[in-house]
């Protein structure tokens, strides 16, 4: 496969004009989608016209839900929400509509759609388009969750939820909106649910989503010249979470440390670090860590909202502590 | 605009006496404490959904409420297997998965009844977006109640419908109640009026006159359906069913208050302007020369 260099939002791009030329059925909608801000939907009016890029009114909790019926009469509805906390706004539609009508109607519809966003914090943007909401989306039940961390894993993901016949929530960390890295040309899927380890090592598991593999895979970069061997697991999917291959490596290692670019408590990193103490209690040398936000809203401030969030000193903090050779901090 | 022929007109009536007998079975059972859950019963309103009912092709869609039998049973669906879910049962509609407030059948165009408050609006406006991209010619109908006009997604909804010119009817029923308060309490101005300013027209017709509420649905229905132009925008038929019997019924402590409210609400007799689905009182509609007589839905 021949592959080129590309950003992480131009990734995005093409995984959604992949899926919209095999299916005339996939239409984006979104606030702006016809230009894009961010990018992910730009150019695609070009090829497929304003009848299936369509631009809405700034009514989430509605458009939303419009995609509900759509996919219920044969649409493959992309919607572009621009950013995370915008599924607050929507949360009805969401929760009580989305990841209900198949189960609650007994399976007799299929809801093919995908939910994506720019999310978590992008710098001084402030506690409302800072947000990642997707720990609170992972309770829902009912909804997938993706997370791609890589410009590769961007495209071919993005492929598959299209292709999902359930609704699919997909989150761009808005931090690696350009961040460029090997793309292949060809249209391809990475499968939902299926984790990636990142990064090869044999002391600890570093468990990490989002713009947070980058950040473990350089603390395991210099861990390593300290003869510390850091094993990156990236699960890519959150709902279903593929936890035989996160165990696997907790089973190699003996340690885990998990990342996640959300608030502590009820998030990716509690959810992961309690699953896998269930089933790997006897493997763990040391009590699995979390690296997570503080649990208040983000500030605007720069130097509040550094202390708030994760970043590559605390990884690393948390990596030493599980090998105790650092005490272990809160 | 002509009247429905005698058979059409037997067939309304049947099918609102269908819905009577059903919710009135489902009454007694849930007094017995047979039933699981909570059950809302649609007595009382049976002509809004037979109205509107009639007035639509079979592959043509609805959206209904948490009050939802009468519609589901006047778009098609069966009386058995809507049975069989309120008990729960696997061989219910959505397996038993659902229950009253949740039964969908999408073979007969029933996208689903909602337990949420205005949660069907958008997703019926969706569903008209999905036709008319598809490029079919069916028309959807929203049901919800006075309560949902209250809610943001009914605004937001006939907003995107009529930039969009979406082949969808609004059918706000208003039975006078918001959950237990009187509605002109909450609900400021005219429910018809509020489509007005996005270009949607609104029209109120007495939901207890099946005739007119058909009239009103034909008329919305066949302008949804021929699509885009200036002549074409959704429209929203308003139906004032006056007075409901039973509202809610759930099970409660016997004895407390919410106790006393549910066993007595169903208990109360109907409004005489409710009789429209062959009730013990027909002189409302006996009043009104060239409607009544023995052919009508009157009797």
């Amino acid at each position: 496969m021949t592959e080129r260099s590309q950003y992480f939002v131009r990734a995005m791009a093409e995984g959604l004009r992949d899926a919209m030329r095999e299916d005339p059925s996939v239409v984006v909608i979104g606030e702006d989608v016809d230009r894009s801000i961010i990018g992910a939907t730009r150019g695609l009016i070009d090829e497929f016209g304003a009848e299936r890029v369509r631009n809405t009114p700034i009514s989430e909790a509605t458009f939303v839900g419009a995609c509900i019926g759509a996919a219920a009469v044969g649409l493959r509805p992309v919607v572009d929400l621009m950013v995370g906390s915008f599924f607050y706004v929507a949360m009805d539609q969401v929760a009580n509509q989305a990841a209900r009508l198949r189960y609650m109607t007994g399976g007799q519809v299929e809801l093919p759609i995908v939910y994506f966003t720019a999310s978590g914090p992008s710098g001084s943007a402030a506690a409302q388009h800072s947000e990642n909401p997707h720990p609170m989306l992972m309770n829902v039940g009912g909804l997938k969750v993706v997370m791609p961390s890589t410009p590769a894993d961007a495209k071919g993901l993005m492929l598959a939820a299209v292709r999902d016949p359930n609704p699919v929530l997909y989150f761009q960390d808005a931090v690696l909106a350009g961040v460029r890295g090997p793309v292949p040309d060809q249209p391809y899927e990475v499968p939902i649910g299926v984790a990636d380890v990142k990064r090869e090592g044999d002391d600890v598991t570093v468990v990490a989503v989002g713009a947070l593999v980058g950040r473990a895979l350089r603390v395991a970069e210099s861990l390593a010249l300290e003869g510390v061997s850091v094993e990156v697991v990236d699960p890519r999917t959150l709902v279903p979470l593929d936890l035989d291959a996160i165990v696997g490596s907790v089973r190699k290692t003996g340690r885990l440390v998990v990342c996640d670019n959300a608030r502590r408590t009820c998030g990716a990193a509690s959810e992961i670090a309690a699953a896998v103490t269930e089933v790997a209690f006897p493997s763990l040398k040391a009590a699995p860590r979390r690296v997570a936000w503080e649990d208040v809203p983000v500030p605007f401030s720069p130097i509040l909202e550094q202390r708030v969030l994760v970043d590559e000193e605390r990884i690393s903090a948390a990596v030493l502590a599980v090998l105790g050779k650092v005490p272990v901090e809160g | 605009m002509t009247e429905p022929d005698v058979g059409a007109q037997l067939e309304m009536l049947r099918s609102m006496l269908r819905i009577r007998r059903f919710e009135e079975r489902l009454a007694l059972l849930f007094k017995r404490g047979k039933l699981p859950g909570f059950v809302h019963l649609y007595i009382g309103e049976e002509a809004v959904a037979v109205g509107v009912c009639s007035a639509l092709r079979a592959e043509d869609r609805i959206t209904s409420t948490h009050r939802g039998h009468g519609h589901l049973l006047a778009k098609g669906a069966q009386a058995d297997r809507m049975m069989a879910e309120l008990f729960g049962r696997v061989t219910g509609y959505c397996r038993g998965k659902g229950g009253s407030m949740h039964i969908a059948d999408f073979g007969v165009g029933i996208i689903g009844a909602n337990g949420i408050v205005g949660g069907g609006i958008p997703i019926a406006t969706g569903a008209a977006w999905g036709d008319r991209q598809l490029g079919r010619d069916l028309v959807t109908v929203s049901f919800f109640g006075d309560g949902a006009s209250n809610q943001g997604v009914f605004f937001e909804s006939m907003n995107l419908a009529a930039i969009w010119r979406l082949p969808v009817v609004f059918v706000c029923e208003n039975n006078g109640y918001t959950e237990w308060t009187p509605t002109e309490r909450l609900t400021a101005g005219k429910i018809s009026g509020r489509s007005v300013p996005f270009g949607v027209p609104g029209l109120e017709v007495d939901g207890n006159d099946v005739l007119s509420v058909h009239a009103a649905a034909r008329q919305a229905v066949r302008r949804a359906r021929a699509g885009e132009g200036p002549a074409a925008p959704p429209r929203v038929p308003i139906g004032r069913p006056q007075r409901r019997r039973g509202s809610l019924l759930r099970p409660v402590p016997p004895g407390s208050r919410a106790a006393g409210m549910a066993e007595a609400r169903p208990d109360r007799p109907p409004d005489r302007r409710a009789n429209c689905a062959g009730g013990r009182d027909g002189r409302h509609r006996a009043d009104r020369p060239g409607r009544a007589g023995g052919r009508g839905p009157s009797r």
